[in-house]
């Protein structure tokens, strides 16, 4: 049987982009964007993507009654979190004062307006938007999904919020602008990133192929 | 650190590129998928489609153009020119738009842009901002390709528009565009002093320099230019190295 992997849809935000990434580098495999928990279920590998505002995100995963299918995905099968996809797995989000999935323990704060300014008078500007550099860490520098990725590659950014985990051991990626962040985490079987793989030309699309091949 | 972006614009009339578009051993310099994939390989940061299409029956055809080059250019592509509401952004989006820029309908109805942020997300919505200068360090918001002035400050302009949920300007000084006498820094650096949310520089960009003067003076963001890229004169690449050299952060 081919390798099938689900999208979650929840109403949020291009979905078809990382669908066609995906398809890309696995042109055999079978690639559904859905909003049904069977098929989430169902699917040998899990994406939750996302863009848009935390409490949209987390409202429309509820009421879409996916709530669960992802949480059992994020348990036990290779689940690859993007953008909004990443913060909804800690807990407490500043944005819209709402509480992610905590399938990871720490917060998502918004970056600090004090942070932004610069010595020479200039602002960083917030939305975080361009390409930016992802430093692998020391723990995760030979994790599969950052095969063939050198260090400090640039990846494509566009949030105003960004994930504090409360354990370090799961930070697998660290990027600064302004403040040093965490910009991608693993454990287990999940890898959740900041950035958009399915924007990030060839750097995002291996990451993709890599998340098809893994086998955590 | 945040590097700063190259955007070569294509400007789209019915689903071709217009402008003519120069690359050595082009098959079609018309096709937009076939230009896109060029930026793309030359190491373009994002790609910015205008669509000029005039004939209504028409403007469906870029719909169809981004959804072709979504599913094989994977960099951030943002659409412009025609967008009247909230209904046009989702479409756009859906084809696979990263993002989508509205000028005129925005000085009309500043209240789209806050609901199409308020719908689809600040990071996707762009508010284009074509601005001349009506006296020494002042400058006023243009529309109908720079001949009517709607009677807005550039700066206050600017300003709200980040309130009402713009996550990015492309501002474009009218007084440069065409001339390739290089950006209006004065006018780049007041707007992006100005505002928190990133800035895009056009309008005016003949050299290498000039791109580079764009974000060390004017502060900008990014840099936006078409014919310097589309005649062959330079490539991305090109662009980029010559940034580095003159100490700006840039993907190469």
């Amino acid at each position: 049987m081919a390798m099938s992997v689900a999208v979650v849809d929840y109403g949020m935000g291009n979905l078809r982009s990382v669908a066609k990434a995906i398809e890309h580098v696995a042109p055999h495999a079978s690639v559904r964007v859905t909003a049904d928990a069977a098929e989430i279920a169902a699917a040998n590998r899990v994406v939750v993507p996302g863009q848009g505002a935390m409490p949209d995100c987390m409202r429309e995963l509820t009421e879409r009654h996916l709530r669960d299918a992802v949480m059992r995905a994020a348990a036990e099968k290779p689940f690859l979190g993007i953008c909004v996809g990443l913060q909804m797995l800690f807990g407490h989000a500043e944005e819209g004062d709402v509480m992610g999935l905590e399938v990871l323990a720490g917060r998502v704060p918004r970056f600090p307006q004090a942070a932004m300014v610069m010595p020479d008078g200039s602002r960083l500007k917030v939305p975080h938007m361009g390409w930016n550099q992802v430093r692998q860490s020391e723990a995760h520098r030979s994790h599969p999904l950052w095969d063939g990725i050198a260090d400090e590659t640039r990846f494509y950014f566009v949030h105003s919020y960004y994930v504090e985990p409360q354990d370090a051991v799961c930070i697998a990626g660290e990027t600064t602008h302004g403040i040093t962040f965490t910009s991608a985490i693993a454990r287990e079987n999940i890898f959740a990133v900041q950035f958009h793989p399915e924007k990030s030309a060839q750097a995002g699309l291996r990451l993709l192929e890599n998340f098809m091949r893994w086998q955590p | 650190m945040l590097a700063k972006r190259i955007i070569p614009c294509l400007d789209v009339n019915a689903g071709r590129v217009v402008k003519g578009v120069n690359f050595v051993a082009l098959r079609d310099a018309g096709d937009p998928v076939e230009i896109a994939r060029r930026y793309d390989v030359q190491g373009a940061d994002e790609i910015t489609f205008l669509d000029i299409t005039a004939s209504s029956d028409e403007r469906d055809i870029i719909l169809y153009i981004i959804e072709a080059v979504a599913s094989q250019v994977f960099i951030p592509l943002t659409v412009g020119g025609g967008v009247r509401a909230v209904t046009d952004v989702r479409r756009l989006l859906n084809a696979g738009a990263d993002k989508v820029s509205m000028n005129t309908a925005a000085v009309n109805n500043p209240q789209l842009v806050a609901d199409a942020a308020a719908k689809v997300g600040t990071q996707c919505i762009v508010v284009a901002i074509d601005a001349k200068q009506t006296s020494p360090g002042k400058w006023e918001v243009f529309t109908h390709g720079g001949r009517k002035n709607v009677g807005l400050d550039v700066i206050d302009w600017a300003r709200q528009v980040q309130l009402l949920g713009a996550g990015e300007i492309l501002l474009t000084s009218m007084d440069r565009d065409g001339t390739k006498s290089g950006f209006d820094l004065a006018l780049t650096r007041a707007v992006a002093d100005a505002v928190t949310i990133p800035v895009i520089a056009s309008g005016g960009v003949g050299s290498l320099a000039h791109l580079a003067d764009g974000v060390t003076q004017g502060r900008a963001d990014a840099v936006l230019a078409a014919s310097i890229f589309h005649y062959g004169e330079y490539t991305v690449r090109e662009a980029k190295e010559y940034m580095r050299q003159q100490g700006v952060e840039v993907r190469l």
